[in-house]
């Protein structure tokens, strides 16, 4: 329990910190800082539509989030995500628009397969050649995100283009209404799936034989290898999982918020699931909070905007001082001395550069 | 020695989580002196010293150095105290020269860039003052251990210590390089520098300590000279207990051959051929043993038997049948129980409980996982009975296996490779970096297991292993095995020059 308490303690501590340090930005450049902070937080919880806004925003984080934190157990730092994610996102569209004349109950969850597929077979790209050539996770990641991002350009702007009179932007047709996602009971129902994600991942990796193998290669690679670990099978097995969460994140986004796939309104969500997974402490439950968090303070820069006069980017300030905090978390230790603090609490968050199968 | 302090303890206390590794221990260095810290597996010696060079706080108690109380906060501190700590993991940078890794973190400086030609020279200096040297253009990765170590000694020498702690320095070396080791070590005393020096070795302490230091469970246990005491009271006082050491004195039931090595050739990592033609058998109830100075091709040898290394030419013949390479869980499957050499790296995942290491090898067959799930209650039944039986002193099953003593990580792959009912057991240095206590017992067990109709292939460079257990020995040089000798045939010294030349007519 004490131990649970203390792994609180460094993402706590770095939200904490972060707040101050933005504070002072927003007091620097002449704004009342607790009074922006109260705007945020309003236009964040302040009302039922402001609080499923911000379950709305949390909800692809949480997904993103699980996907980096479920090929970390793995000692894969899968930073295609973001590549995974659009994937994802752009095949639930085509899914949702392309497919007509059947009824919610299957078109939803038709488009939702089509967004894991595609985010799971890219990820399975990234992890065979891990598997196979020993490429690195994050160098791979990083071009396929270029390709992802390239690639739905294209597509959308020339086979799957919106062709509807008067439309000059690049993207695909608005999705059916068969396949968007309705609110249960007030709560989006992408954040319910988020949450089921979460708690099935998080039962995977502590229940299944298949999360133990992943933990050995993540944490011992050569154990693995000496108690006859199929490796490769394993880095490939938790690329496919990791890219169809991350594809899954991208589903939720197109059918549950953006209905359509437009390029450019979701960059970046794929890499927010870094401070995600790190602020969650690479726990599946714990990334929960964690996006929550982001997310609420995405649903209320707008009101801060509005109401207290601050721009919009402190948010993203705030965002990557965290992220900041939580990486160099020896400056937590150092400030606060006093606290015992739990074994295991410094993150590796290098895998090493060399081939290991 | 003009019998001055040149570090002294008093009342250092450390506990990890409510475990006490350390009450109360008072210690006295006096000016180069050579002094052994002995003790048994988790007495706290390690702890103890990584307090001194700035690893680790004290909860209480007060460290003086040359008679002023210093509070040593970090490493950095311990170096401009003069104190340096040699681990028994080096800490030398890949692809680095000797040079670099030497200077790394105190370069010399001209206004931009470092100045290696005044580095060259102090490190000159060094070796005309300490009277060894070594090549400050080599890689350092690429040396042999021993000369790994000389480079770190000279690191330490670099940044001017009068304290060096070295921590288990002659685990990992040849006899020949441990010869060596001592040779500097009495150098750098007759120039004054205070050496703390930790190991399981008996006979070394013998040879080489001008102090004893014997800890036991945290606390120390008694101040001697070599003058007063021998191998077998120093043995007593460290463990509380007499030691027996194991002998195997009941000859080899001949049984059928459970395995085979026929024409094996494997490559090293470097590409070279590592074993050549290797072909010998295991018998059911025998220990055969293969004595060897360290890197004449054993881990090779062995990571091929276990399927951790491809196979150049030969087969392994497993109860009968031919097995495929790299495949180590179907030489498990058929019987294959395996210490590896490196039980930090191959044997364990340290980050994992102790329950969880002890299914590493069976953790997707029944009871521990029914279809696609794992079976937690099982895992942990199994856990405390291991515990139980294998006397693994540890908090609890969940406890992880990373803060142990080396002895009770050692019990715990013992435990978990003992008792899947194997039928051929692959035991490669099982008791390196163990006390006489912990070696006694792994002894033991290798014994109960033949007796109960194993065949087990020991490889060993400790020659008093290999004759006190094996039924058979062979040696293995350079990557043959030269000799069959039988157990009759065999003493130390004609072993030990056999181990280190070959056969003279293989020349
Ligand atoms: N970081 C740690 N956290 C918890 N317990 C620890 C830690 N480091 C050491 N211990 C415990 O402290 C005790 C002393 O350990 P230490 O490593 O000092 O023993 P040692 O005498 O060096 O043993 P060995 O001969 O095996 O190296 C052991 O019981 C060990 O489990
Ligand atoms: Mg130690």
């Amino acid at each position: 329990m004490i131990l649970l308490l203390r792994s609180f303690l460094v993402p706590a501590g770095s939200v904490l910190l972060a707040f101050l340090t933005g504070g002072i930005l927003l007091f620097l450049s002449g704004s009342h800082p607790v009074e922006a902070y109260i705007a945020l937080f309003q236009g964040a919880f302040g009302d039922l539509s402001s609080i499923s806004r911000t379950l709305e925003k949390a909800t692809p984080l949480i997904m993103n989030g699980l996907a980096i934190a479920f090929a970390l157990k793995a000692g894969l730092f899968n930073i295609g995500a973001q590549g995974q994610f659009l994937f994802g996102a752009f095949a639930a569209a085509v899914a949702g628009f392309y497919v007509q004349a059947i009824p919610s109950v299957f078109h939803i969850p038709l488009a939702i397969f089509a967004g894991m597929t595609a985010g799971g077979i890219y990820g399975l790209v990234q992890g065979a050649l891990k598997a196979f050539s020993g490429a690195h996770e994050v160098i791979t990641g990083i071009m396929c995100n270029y390709i992802a991002i390239n690639m739905t350009d294209y597509l959308v702007n020339h086979p799957f283009r919106d062709r509807s009179p008067g439309n000059i932007v690049a993207r695909t047709p608005q999705i059916l209404d068969t396949s968007r996602f309705p609110d249960v009971a007030g709560i989006p129902l992408g954040f319910i799936a988020a949450i089921i994600a979460a708690i099935l991942v998080w039962w995977i990796v502590r229940y299944a034989v298949f999360g133990f193998e992943i933990r050995v290669v993540g944490s011992g690679i050569n154990a693995a290898r000496y108690s006859g670990v199929r490796i490769r099978s394993v880095l490939m097995g938790t690329m496919l999982i990791s890219g169809a969460l991350a594809g899954l994140g991208g589903a939720v986004e197109t059918q549950g918020v953006v209905h359509r796939f437009q390029p450019g309104f979701n960059t970046g969500l794929g890499f927010e699931g870094i401070t995600i997974a790190l602020l969650g402490r690479v726990h599946p439950l714990g990334i929960i909070p964690a996006a929550i968090l982001i997310g609420a303070m995405k649903a209320g820069a707008g009101m801060m905007q509005f109401s207290a006069g601050v721009e919009n980017e402190i948010i993203d300030v705030i965002q990557a001082l965290i992220l900041f905090f939580v990486t160099a978390d020896v400056i937590l230790q150092k400030m606060l001395p006093g606290i015992k603090w739990a074994e295991g609490e410094r993150l590796s968050l290098s895998t090493g550069w060399g081939g290991n199968s | 020695m003009d019998g001055f302090p040149v570090l002294e303890l008093k009342g250092i206390s450390k506990s990890f989580h409510g475990v006490m590794a350390n009450s109360g221990v008072d210690f006295k260095l006096k000016k180069g002196e050579i002094h052994a810290l002995l003790g048994e597996n988790g007495a706290g010696k390690s702890t103890l010293m990584n307090m001194i060079c700035g690893l680790l706080q004290p909860d209480r108690g007060e460290i003086f150095i040359q008679g002023n109380r210093r509070k040593i906060q970090n490493p950095k501190i311990a170096i401009q105290l003069g104190v340096g700590m040699i681990h028994q993991h080096f800490m030398i940078v890949p692809g680095f020269t000797s040079l670099e890794n030497i200077i790394l973190g105190s370069e010399p400086v001209t206004r931009m860039a470092i100045d290696f030609r005044k580095a060259r020279k102090q490190i000159a200096a060094l070796s005309d003052q300490y009277g060894f040297s070594i090549d400050p253009d080599a890689v350092t990765e690429d040396l042999p251990v021993g000369i790994q170590q000389r480079v770190e000694i000279f690191k330490a020498l670099y940044r001017k210590v009068g304290i060096l702690i070295l921590d288990e320095p002659t685990a990992v070396l040849t006899p020949q390089e441990t010869e060596d080791l001592f040779r500097v070590m009495r150098r750098l005393a007759r120039k004054s520098v205070s050496i703390i020096f930790i190991t399981h070795k008996l006979r070394e302490v013998m040879q080489i300590a001008d102090s004893i230091t014997v800890m036991q469970r945290g606390a120390i246990k008694g101040v001697l000279s070599p003058g007063e005491t021998d191998e077998q009271s120093l043995a007593r006082m460290m463990i509380g207990r007499e030691i027996n050491m194991i002998s195997n004195d009941r000859s080899a039931g001949a049984g059928r051959t459970v395995f085979e090595a026929s024409g094996l050739s494997v490559n090293s990592s470097r590409g070279f051929e590592a074993v050549s033609d290797v072909s010998f058998c295991v018998r059911e109830g025998e220990i055969v043993g293969i004595a060897g100075i360290q890197g004449n091709g054993q881990m090779e040898l062995s990571e091929a038997i276990a399927g951790l290394r491809e196979i150049a030419s030969g087969n392994i013949i497993l109860s009968g049948k031919v097995m495929p390479a790299l495949h180590p869980r179907k030489m498990m499957e058929n019987g294959l129980a395996h210490i590896p050499e490196d039980r930090l790296k191959y044997g364990l995942v340290l980050p994992f409980s102790i329950a969880e290491n002890q299914i590493l090898c069976t953790y997707y067959r029944n009871p521990f996982a029914r279809f696609m799930w794992r079976n937690r209650k099982a895992m942990l039944n199994n856990s405390r009975e291991l515990m139980d039986r294998f006397d693994i002193r540890a908090g609890g099953p969940e406890e992880s296996v990373k803060t142990l003593s080396g002895g009770n990580q050692q019990k715990v792959i013992i435990s978990r490779e003992f008792s899947r009912n194997s039928i051929f057991l692959l035991a490669n240095q099982p008791t390196r970096g163990l006390d006489v206590g912990s070696i006694e017992y792994v002894h033991r067990q290798m014994l109960t297991l033949r007796d109960k109709g194993a065949g087990i292939l020991l490889i060993s460079s400790e020659l008093d292993e290999i004759l006190s257990l094996a039924d058979s020995i062979l040696v293995i040089y350079r990557g043959r095995l030269i000799s069959m000798a039988g157990k009759e045939g065999a003493d130390r010294a004609s072993l030990g020059l056999m181990m280190t030349r070959g056969l003279e007519r293989e020349k």
